[in-house]
């Protein structure tokens, strides 16, 4: 029960207006994902707040279809390279 | 599939667990064999911070499995509990490990480390 990456970024980018999504293959199988989703609304935003919004976006998929998607958040001003990629 | 009073019961029994162990980690598997990535990361990033912790695998209990969703509003597991407060999954436990904000956490709340 995959979902293909645009789907995931549309739904994120519809729920969170004005977020930056960008979706890694882990796998290169279409089920394991990475996402880093940048918004300004984030501001003064717990981290768990933040994954709550993103994970509303989903609506309800997380946790179900969606099982491996590595989640990270962050403003639109942070540094760059400030990404768990970072090695 | 469980009616209103299984499921009182289950969140009763965990609000039970969360407030017994200062740091707990609901999880797929045991720390020794975890059952999936993200528990499995979760999992080493306790270990580097040589906490003290109690884990409860959630494959053995499926009360506790849908339950814990349903008592911190979270869709995933594993889930981090330190002093009876929810603190995220494996994603935010890693963000808050790197920024050193996990440690400060632990440091505050006075926790036990491991032996």
């Amino acid at each position: 029960m995959a979902m293909a990456a645009s789907e995931i970024e549309a739904l994120i980018v519809a729920g969170i207006p004005g977020a930056t999504v960008e979706i890694t293959d882990l796998a290169g199988d279409g089920d394991h994902y990475a996402a880093r989703v940048v918004a300004e609304s984030f501001r003064g935003v717990s981290r768990v707040e933040r994954t709550r919004l993103v994970y509303a976006a989903l609506g309800g998929r997380m946790g179900a279809e969606l099982h491996a998607l590595q989640l990270t958040t962050a403003l639109p001003d942070a540094p760059l390279g400030s990404g768990p990629e970072q090695g | 599939m469980t009616d209103d009073s299984t499921q009182s019961a289950d969140l009763a029994r965990i609000a039970d667990l969360v407030g017994k162990s200062d740091v707990l980690l609901f999880m797929k598997g045991s720390p020794l064999f975890p059952q999936c990535g993200f528990s499995s990361r979760a999992i080493a990033i306790l270990q580097h911070l040589n906490v003290q912790f109690d884990s409860v695998d959630v494959l053995q209990d499926q009360g506790i499995r849908q339950g814990i969703k349903a008592f911190s509003d979270w869709p995933t597991i594993p889930q981090l509990y330190v002093k009876g407060e929810f603190v995220g999954g494996s994603d935010i436990m890693m963000e808050m490990y790197e920024s050193g904000e996990l440690e400060q956490l632990i440091e505050d709340q006075g926790v036990a480390r491991a032996e």
